[in-house]
């Protein structure tokens, strides 16, 4: 798809820029799709969802991956609550694969991993906060998250890291909800890794049927 | 649960009145199927036996063994350490932890696994919260059978391998049983992040997939150390890659005993800067937590 072309997606209820550095949320119905567009490249979308009914069940990194016995989540993959049961399903993903094991940078992780002058920076957990208070949610509803277009590899002894991202202008992915749904995305804000190039930028989101 | 069969009280005579029933009672504490149960609290903890080299049984602070499906849930002061064995070699542990003060801040698998650069924690590793702080470190005896990826099983999964689940069966999922741990703390299913397990080594093929290893068949023992006050809370499931048609697993013995946290020099600060910006963090945090030195 080209990046700036949405024809052919169907009814298109939604279509919006999320700065970067923002944070974004939206609900989508059952059966709504969200696809979520990389409009410069190797920009991280750090992503949780919740039952918007129920939103107690959340997002569970480790029932999706161990569900599907791969910690990489592409097309076919379907995010799964902690009762196993299914929120999102990826139709589409022209990256190849994406992370769930390399969560949200925070403030207090940043200090950890690139010292403590980066303690004021602003970080995904931060926009994730920002973004859940409207619902009446907070820290205690943050998880372990998805990174749509991260790239974290581990290595035969255990080596984990961010590195250079797969993705590119215009890769995009897309999300079908299973049930009616909030998703939360943080466009990460990160500089001191590749996950965004060291450059935040914006991306695209487009909700339709 | 599998084991509770063992102190299935008898007949009854007598417990038609309300002295009968009490002598009824009074009288299993003493029976044969009490005094062998295998998997029981050791009280007080300080009368525990086969204690690790070099613990007096003095400073012993917790001593319990769980069966098959059991749970547990306990705040460990900071400096208290924790070894959970696995009794049989065939048996997975699902592991949260909170910190005790303030249980917002809890267990975070993904910034542990992030922040140490590394997915297979082994001796020395640290158990991160989200605030970028040491809840506990793992001293010893992991050989890196920690797997932070897979969490604890869920119901729905469970019945559809072994036909049941629920805390009331004999197939319990590890969701389940670490909610109801929680939840004698006050903690509901929104406090539960992902769990890590122990004793099940599981690895990342290089298409991603997840690997886990057969059992080994030999008793293994990990010890913990807390960093903090925290809240720690076990189940004893199998794992969720474990497609076996049995659930399997066997007792854990949980022994906790007084002692010491990081000091300056301890390796596991010492290890990476990584780890020496955690536990600065951890000691930067104490001043300001009541009750917590």
């Amino acid at each position: 798809m080209d990046a700036t072309d949405v024809t052919g997606l169907g009814a298109v209820r939604l279509d919006e820029v999320v700065p970067a550095r923002a944070p974004w949320t939206a609900e989508l119905a059952a059966g709504e799709k969200l696809r979520i567009v990389d409009l410069e490249g190797n920009q991280a979308v750090d992503f949780l969802v919740y039952d918007l009914h129920e939103p107690d069940l959340r997002y569970d990194a480790a029932a999706t991956m161990a569900a599907q016995r791969n910690i990489f989540l592409t097309t076919g993959s379907v995010l799964r609550d902690g009762d196993g049961g299914p929120l999102l399903t990826l139709v589409a993903d022209t990256v190849g694969r994406q992370d769930t094991i390399g969560g949200a940078c925070s403030c207090e992780s940043n200090t950890v991993r690139y010292g403590h002058h980066t303690k004021h920076q602003h970080a995904c957990v931060d926009n994730f906060l920002l973004a859940l208070a409207p619902y009446g949610r907070g820290k205690r509803d943050l998880v372990s998250n998805v990174n749509w277009f991260m790239n974290v590899p581990v290595d035969a002894d255990g080596a984990l890291g961010i590195v250079d991202g797969l993705s590119a202008p215009g890769k995009h992915l897309e999300v079908r909800a299973e049930r009616d749904v909030l998703v939360v995305i943080s466009n990460c804000p990160q500089i001191n890794n590749p996950c965004n190039g060291f450059d935040p930028t914006p991306v695209r989101v487009v909700v339709h049927r | 649960m599998p084991d509770d069969d063992t102190i299935t009280p008898g007949p009854a005579p007598g417990t038609a009145t309300v002295l009968g029933a009490r002598d009824h009672a009074r009288a299993q504490v003493a029976s044969a199927a009490a005094t062998s149960a295998p998997t029981q609290p050791t009280i007080p903890a300080s009368a525990a036996t086969d204690l690790p080299p070099g613990v007096a049984a003095a400073t012993v602070v917790w001593d319990e063994t769980l069966p098959l499906g059991g749970y547990a849930s306990r705040v460990l002061r900071r400096g208290v350490h924790l070894r959970i064995a696995d009794l049989t070699g065939d048996t997975n542990v699902n592991l949260v932890l909170h910190h005790a003060a303030r249980p917002l801040e809890r267990l975070n698998v993904a910034d542990t696994v992030k922040l140490q650069w590394n997915a297979y924690p082994g001796g020395g590793s640290l158990l991160l919260s989200d605030m970028g702080r040491v809840l506990a470190t793992i001293l010893d005896g992991s050989d890196g059978a920690v797997d932070l990826f897979c969490g604890a099983s869920n119901a729905a999964a469970v019945a559809a391998l072994h036909g049941t689940s629920g805390n009331h069966s004999p197939t319990p999922a590890g969701r389940d049983r670490l909610l109801v741990g929680l939840a004698k703390h006050g903690l509901t299913r929104r406090d539960l992040p992902p769990a890590a397990n122990l004793f099940t080594t599981v690895r990342v093929a290089p298409d991603g997939a997840l690997v886990r290893s057969a059992p080994t068949g030999t008793p293994a023992a990990v010890t913990l150390r807390a960093e903090l006050d925290v809240l720690v809370t076990v189940a004893v499931t199998p794992h969720p890659l474990d497609d076996r048609a049995a659930y399997s697993g066997g007792s854990v013995r949980l022994t906790a005993w007084q002692g010491a946290p990081a000091g300056p020099d301890d390796p596991a600060r010492t290890a990476s800067p990584e780890a020496q910006r955690a536990f600065e963090n951890t000691d930067d945090v104490l001043p300001t937590l009541p009750g917590e030195s």
